[in-house]
């Protein structure tokens, strides 16, 4: 029977990671915008020589402050509270569990915390292996926090049992590579997003234009090609899990209703979700295809995920008794 | 193509569409066919194919839910129709959907044929000679070494254990990661082998339903079902023989009303075989042979026994009634052709837990059997059976009928009877369960199966190997130092390779 008072810590819990990946946000923006004044006192130090070497009048000590050049201790604290918020967060889904007597991804409210999880586990591995640089985060978190503070609050569902059809083993399996499939899927679509950012920056760049909000936030990003690679991976990585969730899915369908495949809503949903990241895969293979035009495809393949998710589980009618 | 392109290619992926030769007298129809099979044309009918899909996800579809269908087409009186010739209630089974899905697999059969034997090619050859020019790879070093050149070689060779590498004069060729264009032709082999397991369940399948009440038994025979979808070309034949009995069935529910188990308590036999209990509930259907019983639905039957005015027994056996709501208020007919004056039908409400409201409408307030009554409207008059109009055993037609007490409603509990103004007395005894069953056999599913398995496993290895080459010219006449060139590149993640170009030369140098 569910536990009300572990079912509390855990909510309790959510919240502070939450405010705790807020918190970090605004540690990477800090990051970000002190990078931001170095590269301006840069700027004006380059001008200067340049007005030096011309030989026009003598210029003084530039105006801005000098930023020192070691790494931003507002970048360290925010890595150690994305960690730390982490950490809460994931305590936080296993009392969940525990409140419940099973495992914790048995109704949209705590799957859209684990996937939040997932997307947060990914990014921060990224950091680790030192394929992106860690003041990405505050694009990342910020999409994390919204997503977390709409589901506790829109779709929140107190702990208890299961439906007969949804407990099975099955569920276990095939939920959780879902899980760890969306959650790196929707941080693929963050940064192919911000790829797209980029690369329109660097386009307005080269025109000799000077972009506005919020493409001049492209200055900010990481290089266009490390994203494209990065979003790449992230998928690369995450296709074959979500072919093995559907398929997962098949045979418990199998068992629960006597037919592997039969076109519910859900189901459809996942197919053009599927068959949508085939296509990104195809696409970055194929001539004419690859850079921005396969982004869009990422960006599309991801919106499919969020329909079978969200749309389908609050307006379409299926057999899928989530919700 | 040039020798580097030659070379540098590490795919089997078909080449950009070219004109054919002029003069070619299969020219429009090779040029075709290479278009059909390109890798333009492969992903243009992966976006059609998503695209085609997305109104199956919002519409009704009448394989589902053929009620909601006929909602939608009689609340939307012009779009309804149209969408409905449009095929849009039936997306999965349309022939636009039918023809993208047959394209896609067309082109892939065309491309996957000439892959497979490139690589097949490229599998059982050497790796390819090494280009001219080493310095115009993604990733080259040379330097000079005091060894003479066969030891130089020998120990470049030495530092690629794990690559097949081939000698050829002063030079080496190398290259590792073959499984990943394995990978990926396993891979989309695999698609090929999923759409034949589906084609064979289509085509050869079989699925029935089929009421059962406890007490009660069915055959695996087509005349035992109450709904049968067979598939085009299913013969009869092939239906596993068995049969069963539902011996018990329970539901329990929590104390909001929702289910929380379904067991059915059965017992199964082949034909002359001996009978075997076995309990069948969600997720845990019966597998006999290649046919599996599945538990879909459950209501109430309860049990009435119907007595003519002389004492004859007329009926005396449990009655199903369909659920109409989540607490399980559910409606049954009964009708009474055989009693010796006038005919008798009742159309009765069943509520396994009996509430009144003030109007004195009965209800039902929980799914589970606490209190449970029979609540009866009576009718007495000509049913109607021998017209010759096949009846559904679910409605009761009233028109040649007159009601028993203006249509007044009597309530029955279990033991109860009620003796209408002819004589003929109906006696609710007392409750039992039905299930309804669901056979299914599928004779393509192992096929799906395997092919799913080869899908995951060959993209594993298509995503995460990577492919890559490297090669080494060694020179230099006598008395000179010798000159080592290397030089390579990866299909994929060239960060990751040039780290390991990067420890390989180390190597080479030591
Ligand atoms: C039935 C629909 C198809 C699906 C679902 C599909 C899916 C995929 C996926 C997921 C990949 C990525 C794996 C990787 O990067 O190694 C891929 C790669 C590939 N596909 Fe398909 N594919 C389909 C049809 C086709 C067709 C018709 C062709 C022939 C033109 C084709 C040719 C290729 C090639 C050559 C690659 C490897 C690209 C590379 O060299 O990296 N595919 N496909």
């Amino acid at each position: 029977m569910p536990d009300k008072g572990l079912g509390q810590l855990s909510d309790g819990l959510l919240f502070t990671a939450v405010v705790v990946y807020a918190l970090a946000m605004l540690g990477y923006a800090g990051e970000q915008a002190s990078r931001k004044a170095r590269r301006a006192v840069t700027a004006v130090r380059a001008e200067s020589r340049v007005l030096l070497g011309a030989g026009g009048p003598p210029v003084s000590a530039p105006a801005v402050p000098v930023v020192t050049e070691r790494p931003s201790r507002a970048g360290r604290i925010a890595l150690v509270l994305t960690l730390g918020g982490w950490l809460v967060h994931a305590t936080s889904l296993v009392l969940r569990g525990f409140a419940a007597g099973r495992v914790p991804w048995g109704n949209m409210f705590e799957f859209s915390s684990a996937v939040a999880l997932v997307a947060v586990t990914a990014f921060l591995l990224l950091v680790g292996r030192g394929a992106v640089e860690r003041s990405l985060g505050a694009f990342v978190m910020l999409p994390v926090v919204l997503y977390l503070g709409l589901a506790s609050s829109v779709l929140y569902t107190e702990a208890g049992p299961l439906v007969p059809a949804l407990n099975s083993y099955w569920i276990k399996i095939h939920v959780a590579a879902a899980v760890v499939a969306s959650g790196s899927f929707l941080l693929s679509g963050v940064i192919a997003l911000l790829y797209l950012l980029r690369s329109r920056y660097d386009a307005g760049v080269e025109a000799r234009k000077s972009p506005r909000f919020p493409v001049s936030l492209g200055a900010q990003l990481p290089s266009a090609p490390v994203l494209d690679r990065v979003s790449y991976s992230v998928i690369a990585f995450a296709f074959p899990v979500w072919t093995f969730a559907i398929i997962a899915g098949a045979i418990w369908a199998e068992a629960a209703w006597g037919r592997y495949w039969g076109w519910d809503p859900k189901e459809t949903w996942s197919f053009i979700t599927w068959v949508l990241y085939a296509g990104y895969l195809h696409a970055r293979a194929t001539a004419g295809w690859k850079g921005r035009k396969a982004a869009w495809v990422a960006v599309a393949a991801a919106v499919a995920l969020v329909i079978d998710y969200y749309v389908v589980n609050i307006f379409v009618v299926g057999l899928h008794s989530y919700a | 193509m040039t020798e580097l392109d030659e070379a540098t290619r590490l795919t089997t992926q078909p080449a950009p569409v070219q004109q054919p030769r002029r003069g070619d007298p299969f020219g429009p129809l090779r040029l075709g066919w290479r278009q059909l099979t390109s890798m333009r044309t492969a992903l243009l009918l992966l976006f059609l194919l998503a695209l085609a899909s997305v109104p199956g996800g919002f519409l009704p579809q009448t394989s589902l839910n053929p009620i909601r269908v006929d909602q939608y087409i009689r609340e939307h009186r012009t779009l309804g129709p149209l969408l409905d010739r449009l095929q849009l209630f039936d997306v999965f089974s349309s022939t636009w959907f039918s023809a993208i899905y047959l394209l896609l697999f067309i082109s892939l059969v065309g491309c996957l044929v000439p892959r497979t034997r490139l690589h097949l090619k490229a599998l059982l050859t050497k790796p390819p000679k090494v280009p001219r020019s080493l310095a115009k790879l993604p990733v080259s070093e040379r330097w000079e070494s005091d060894a003479d050149v066969d030891t130089a070689l020998a120990q470049a060779r030495s530092a690629l254990r794990g690559w097949r590498v081939v000698r050829r004069g002063d030079e080496l060729s190398a290259e590792k990661g073959y499984l990943r264009e394995t990978g990926n032709l396993v891979f989309h082999l695999s698609l090929v082998l999923l759409l034949v397991g589906i084609a064979i369940g289509a085509f050869r399948g079989f699925k029935g339903t089929v009421l059962v009440v406890e007490g009660r038994g069915f055959s695996n025979t087509i005349a035992s079902y109450d709904d049968v979808h067979p598939g085009r070309r299913f013969s009869p034949a092939s239906l596993v023989p068995f049969s069963v009995d539902l011996k018990d069935f329970r539901a329990t529910y929590g104390d909001d009303g929702k289910a929380l188990t379904f067991n059915a308590d059965v017992s199964w036999s082949k034909l002359g075989g001996t009978p075997k209990g076995y309990d069948v509930r969600v997720n845990h259907p019966l597998a006999v042979d290649g046919a599996k019983l599945y538990l879909i639905g459950h209501g109430y039957a309860p049990h009435i026994l119907v007595k003519d005015a002389d004492g004859t027994v007329l009926d005396d056996a449990p009655v199903p009634c369909l659920p109409q709501d989540p607490q399980f208020l559910s409606t049954c007919v009964i009708k009474q052709p055989s009693t010796k004056g006038k005919q008798v039908g009742f159309r009765g409400v069943f509520t396994p837990t009996t509430v009144t409201d003030e109007g004195g409408r009965v209800g039902s307030a929980y799914p589970g059997p606490k209190n449970p009554a029979l609540t009866l409207t009576a009718f007495v008059g000509n049913l109607g059976i021998d017209s010759g109009i096949p009846q559904s055993v679910y409605t009761l037609e009233t028109k040649s009928m007159t009601p028993v007490d203006n249509g007044q409603a009597r309530a029955l509990l279990p033991g109860q009877s009620w003796k209408l103004p002819t004589g003929v007395t109906l006696t609710y005894v007392d409750t039992r369960e039905w299930a309804t069953f669901q056979v299914t056999q599928d004779p393509g599913k192992l096929l799906a199966l395997i092919a799913s398995v080869g899908m995951v496993a060959g993209l594993m290895l298509s995503l995460f190997v990577r492919r890559r080459r490297l090669w080494v010219r060694a020179g230099g006449g006598p008395g000179e130092p010798t000159t080592v060139q290397v030089g390579g590149l990866a299909r994929t993640d060239p960060d990751r390779f040039a780290s390991e170009f990067a420890a390989i030369t180390a190597r080479m140098r030591e």
